[in-house]
């Protein structure tokens, strides 16, 4: 197991693996199953200052390699959610993701939790939010700039950027966090936003009619924005898009990610995927000679 | 795939003046009483528990309580007209044992009428105890007595059968029999009073629990209780006594749309 143990930021994380904020990260509860199912560390659904309901039903459907959600940001309020933060057994690294509309409300979101997590995740990318939260901020690099440089300004912890790939040129807004002084980058978000109709009644199938695409199928795009952005910062990157198992991992690492997420892959094999990775990655070090994660990051620009 | 299905209502069957089922036709499969189906009305998308399942007919019956929005849109609906099916979802009960005892209260006797005819027909021997408020609210009696279980409906107000609480008349059944195992579904407060017999009766039991739901594949975590994290939608709804244990929250509170906490006592 020892390695598979890496660091970013100066957190250190007993393997490469994080659960990615979205996914059964709502409550303490789920948060230490996660935790206690084998993840590296753990992302907490986006919150924000107030309370959220989020968009009616139907917040999810199945397509062909994933999901399409438009599930709204939904989260109790900062209040009610400092009290799940209370609750987090703190076996593994905390990163909490947060969300608001301006740089003000990032700023205020910070201050009130920087102290009881480890890292912080800014969500300026969710494809389906309303109000100028979301991917309306990380589609303009001066706006994601100034919400770093906001946060920067108020806490001590790590900052991660969270990026959507639904721009033209994502290293634009990657070298836009690092300068404002970000510590990691953390893409992708979710892909899209794409859609479903039901063909019997012609009805959009989510509610909110739009939503992010994750799963399977946007791996080779999370994938090539990972390879892109290593190119263009120093910064950590933080890969997260369609990954399911060990060799998607690898090829995260290669492209240049220092850890990954996990998210969508939890519907196919449920929280043992962070084992089975885990075990899959450490067969496959040892059978090519790799000695740590942090050799591999990177390896593919060795050769161009 | 996690779609909806578009059914028509097959019929409608007026139980009670607050609770209609809906019978749609379904190829059953893998459906199970204590199984849920997500509906889709083309605004918004619930759980209901499956109350009829019937492959000889290739049908299922849903029972829907008319008590805000949603259901009261489904409740002016008519044969014919089209809804949206995914599922069935959760885990549902395990038949197990040759005596059994089934107790709900109000709807949640919709997974228990499901249970009761599956469960005789496998020759098990049934008691169910039917509670409701009054005589005017007591669910599927011809049902259950065509599948040829042993009714005991209870009244709170004393207007049929036993009088008083569901959980008055279980203790009294507990006492004076003995059964294998027992299954639970109704308010939540109802089951809470049963868990406490159980214990006392040393009976081996399985309850079925509701929480909001947004996905209901296992991904969003609306449904996650405390403090141990499990799905409703999929290490639920329905689960043993022992398990019970580690929800914490049961009986005392749970979450909204936004996840903040509402007491349920």
């Amino acid at each position: 197991m020892l390695v598979l143990e890496t660091e970013i930021c100066r957190l250190k994380m007993r393997n490469p693996t994080m659960l990615a904020a979205g996914v059964l990260g709502t409550t303490a509860a789920s948060l230490n199953w996660a935790s206690k199912s084998g993840a590296g560390a753990i992302v907490t659904k986006s919150f924000s200052i107030d309370p959220n309901k989020g968009y009616a039903n139907p917040t999810t459907v199945e397509v062909t390699g994933g999901f399409i959600n438009a599930v709204g940001l939904s989260n109790p309020g900062v209040e009610a959610f400092t009290l799940e933060l209370k609750k987090l057994e703190r076996s593994v690294p905390v990163v909490a993701s947060i969300y608001g509309s301006n740089p003000e409300e990032f700023g205020r979101l910070a201050t009130k939790i920087g102290g009881m997590v480890d890292m912080i995740e800014l969500n300026v990318s969710c494809p389906h939010a309303v109000g100028g939260c979301g991917a309306s901020i990380g589609q303009d690099p001066d706006l994601t700039a100034e919400v770093v440089k906001t946060v920067k300004n108020v806490i001590k912890n790590p900052i991660s950027v969270k990026l959507t790939p639904n721009v033209t040129d994502i290293v634009e807004i990657a070298v836009a966090s690092q300068k404002a002084g970000c510590d990691a980058l953390t893409l992708i978000n979710s892909l899209g936003p794409g859609m479903r109709i039901d063909i019997e009644t012609a009805h959009t199938i989510l509610h909110n009619k739009f939503g992010g695409l994750s799963g399977p199928a946007i791996k080779p795009i999370a994938l090539r924005c990972v390879y892109d952005v290593y190119k263009a910062v120093s910064v950590p990157l933080i890969g997260v898009g369609g990954i399911k198992d060990y060799m998607d991992v690898v090829e995260f690492l290669f492209a240049g990610a220092s850890c990954v997420q996990i998210g969508t892959a939890i519907y196919y094999d449920g929280l043992k995927v962070f084992r089975d990775i885990c075990t899959g990655l450490e067969r496959f070090m040892k059978r090519k000679g790799y000695q740590s994660v942090k050799e591999m990051v990177g390896k593919t620009h060795n050769y161009y | 795939m996690h779609v909806p299905n578009i059914v028509k209502i097959k019929e409608i069957i007026q139980d009670t003046e607050t609770v209609k089922t809906f019978i749609f036709k379904w190829e059953v499969k893998d459906e199970v009483p204590g199984h849920f189906m997500m509906m889709w009305n083309f605004q918004d998308e619930k759980p209901m528990s499956i109350s009829l399942i019937d492959p000889i007919k290739d049908e299922i019956g849903i029972s829907i309580k008319k008590v805000g929005k949603f259901t009261e849109s489904i409740h002016l609906m008519d044969v014919g007209d089209e809804l949206g099916l995914r599922g069935p979802y959760g885990r549902g009960f395990k038949i197990i044992g040759s005596r059994i005892l089934a107790v709900g209260g109000g709807i949640g006797m919709a997974p228990l009428v499901a249970f009761a005819e599956e469960a005789s027909k496998r020759g098990i021997k049934l008691d169910v105890i039917n509670a409701a408020t009054t005589q005017d609210e007591l669910l599927f009696l011809s049902r259950f007595k065509k599948s040829g279980v042993n009714l005991m409906p209870c009244t709170n107000d004393g207007s049929f059968g036993f009088c008083g609480f569901g959980t008055a008349l279980a203790e009294k059944a507990l006492k004076n029999d003995s059964y294998d195992m027992l299954v639970c579904c109704g308010p939540e407060l109802m089951m809470k009073k049963l868990v406490e017999l159980v214990d006392k009766f040393k009976i081996p039991a399985q309850f079925s629990l509701e929480r909001y739901m947004k996905c209901a594949v296992g991904l969003c975590g609306q449904c996650c209780v405390d403090d141990v994290g499990w799905r409703i939608c999929v290490e639920g709804p329905v689960f043993w006594r022992d398990d019970l244990r580690l929800i914490k929250e049961f009986g005392k509170y749970k979450r909204d749309a936004a996840g903040v906490k509402h007491s349920l006592i």
